[in-house]
């Protein structure tokens, strides 16, 4: 059975602009328009369009801050508009730009607190927080004092504060905003053996494709509201960038090489870019038929990156 | 279960992760509550100030203001420190951090009154306690079973009420960001005009005290206790109401605050 349902939900919010010295006008603006989606247990769906487009306030209506306008919502079988307490004990949330833990107080008390605030079992609690220091490698930083963490170091404190009540969902709103290669890499890292080892299903917004692509096993795109695309990363690439590239080094520099059905794009020097697609030929394949003709000193292949691939999307939306 | 966790077991946790976060920054914290509780002082001797140049303030006599003074500033001061905080969910709703207090399996009010705690305010309690202790021992009539119980319940229904005001108009918050001002002329205001014998006051804002109901906060019941007629020659039972008015607060602030809610859960911030 889905965790996350949503079926025709919509988002609307009622502005007042001045119109004359003191009359108001009402404007409507639909932040969510008619969204149908379903999450399975386990799943990590990446939940991205640009900026405004309805993101986070479909989060918010997930875990039952804000009230749909139309439409029905179902988390854990919850309605977060009636059980919002309930819900709460089912879910964590980490919102990338701001802070859960206690700021003046070393790490550790937040770890304490939130024992006291989601009331975990003492044991559990413990063996939650052993795995998580040890995972994350937080160790060193539990006495320090949150407000003295770097960003990669609090956000590390952050999951692990979202996770110690044992959620069933995960929300992440942004979590690698503003991180290094490092840290991001990290919470990548974590993020997947979390949803692997206890099966937490992880619903993240972001504007980092490569979280994207090194996490989500689904995309589901939003702009204006509306659902644009929703399926899984292997499928949009099939779908919206059929071709891969092969990038071989020659020899010697030499001119375009010839096979039927594969396309040089670029050629400098020794090396050549090929563009084929992907359900004609294979990769070997093609190779094969260069190495029969041609010597060769290194080849690679290219993947279109997602983010070629969301420009399309964007594009024909 | 073995340890499973109340609320106040929580409640406590939380309130003592707030008090240890201040105390990093102890000076600040120390120069704070020595202000507070001499800032009390300066309160008390304007009433002491206005007896000092005249002997009876309309018919009251410094021993029953003092009584009046005591009760309604222990009842204030306390709600202040304990529960005024809700006023801080204006501060979380301009910043956006109302959102995660809605994340948690906690009232945002239980949150509101725990993380946002000031034990600097403690200082004003303290005085007040003083001031109620002198005030009791100069007691010009004798403390009878009634009396001592009477001062309690007033006491305890003055902090409920200061506590539904404060959380009424921290309600406002919801729709207009920024109004912190407004709310608290009523509350601070409130707690400043239940010091004085209503005697003083003109009609017109005697009748209004009636309506907010700080005038049950303990002008009435003093009246009661001090078997002195009120200003507004209401039966003993009308005088007793106290009670009553803590429960008709509470049930207002409760709709108050949850309609609040209800509006942020479907407009945002």
């Amino acid at each position: 059975m889905a965790v996350i349902e949503l079926d025709d939900v919509s988002k609307e919010f009622v502005h007042h602009r001045k119109i004359g010295r003191l009359r108001r006008e009402r404007v409507r603006t639909r932040a969510v328009d008619g969204i149908t989606l379903s999450i399975e247990p386990g799943e990590v769906v990446g939940y991205i369009g640009p900026n405004g487009a309805g993101k986070s306030t479909t989060i918010k209506m997930l875990t039952g801050i804000l009230v749909p306008s139309g439409g029905d919502v179902r988390v854990v079988g919850l309605d977060p508009q009636v059980n919002r307490l309930a819900l709460t004990r089912r879910i964590g949330v980490v919102f990338g730009h701001r802070t859960q833990l206690w700021w003046d107080l070393p790490l550790r008390d937040s770890f304490d607190l939130l024992r006291y605030v989601y009331r975990v079992p003492a044991d559990r609690h413990r063996q939650n927080v052993e795995a998580f220091v040890d995972l994350l490698e937080l160790g060193p930083l539990l006495d320090r004092p949150v407000r003295q963490l770097s960003l990669g170091e609090r956000m590390r404190g952050e999951l692990t504060a979202a996770l110690l009540h044992d959620p069933t969902i995960l929300y992440l709103d942004e979590p690698t905003i503003g991180l290094d290669i490092v840290s991001k890499t990290r919470v990548r890292e974590f993020l997947t053996s979390v949803n692997r080892e206890r099966g937490v299903t992880v619903l993240l917004t972001t504007h980092d494709l490569d979280d994207v692509e090194q996490l989500c096993s689904r995309l589901v795109v939003i702009d204006h509201g509306k659902l644009v695309l929703d399926s899984t990363i292997d499928e949009v690439k099939r779908r919206y960038a059929p071709h891969r590239t092969l990038v071989v080094d020659l020899t010697e520099s030499a001119p375009p090489l010839e096979i039927p059905g594969v396309e040089v794009t670029r050629v400098d020097g020794p090396r050549q870019w090929l563009r084929f697609h992907r359900d004609e030929h294979t990769a070997a394949a093609v190779i094969a038929r260069i190495a029969a003709t041609t010597a060769l000193v290194d080849i690679t292949v290219v993947e279109p990156d997602i983010e070629e691939v969301i420009r399309h999307v964007y594009g024909a939306a | 279960m073995a340890d499973a966790i109340g609320l106040p077991a929580t409640y406590r946790h939380l309130v003592g992760a707030r008090i240890r976060g201040q105390l990093q920054y102890r000076l600040s914290f120390g120069l704070y509550v020595v202000a507070q509780f001499l800032a009390a002082f300066a309160d008390l001797l304007a009433v002491l100030v206005v007896f000092n140049r005249v002997p009876v303030l309309r018919g009251w006599s410094i021993e029953e203001v003092l009584y009046l003074y005591g009760t309604s500033q222990v009842a204030f001061t306390a709600a202040d420190l304990f529960l005024s905080q809700v006023d801080k969910c204006a501060v979380h709703i301009r910043q956006g951090t109302f959102d995660q207090l809605l994340c948690r399996p906690l009232g945002p009010l239980f949150q509101l009154s725990t993380i946002e705690f000031e034990l600097r305010r403690g200082g004003k309690v303290l005085q007040a306690l003083l001031v109620m202790g002198i005030a009791a021992a100069n007691l010009p009539v004798p403390w009878t079973a009634g009396r001592v119980v009477v001062t309690l319940t007033t006491i305890a229904s003055a902090f409920v009420i200061f506590g539904g005001l404060w959380v009424i108009t921290s309600s406002v918050a919801f729709w207009t960001v920024g109004s912190t001002e407004v709310a608290n002329a009523f509350t601070y205001g409130g707690g400043f005009l239940t010091q004085y014998p209503f005697d003083v006051f003109s009609s017109w804002l005697r009748r209004i005290l009636l309506l907010v109901p700080v005038a049950c906060v303990s002008y009435l019941p003093a009246a009661w206790v001090l078997d002195r007629p009120d200003a507004y020659d209401f039966p003993a039972w009308a005088r007793l109401s106290s009670p009553a008015a803590a429960i008709a607060t509470t049930l207002v602030a409760r709709a108050v605050w949850r309609t609040a809610i209800r509006h942020y859960r479907s407009t945002g911030s």
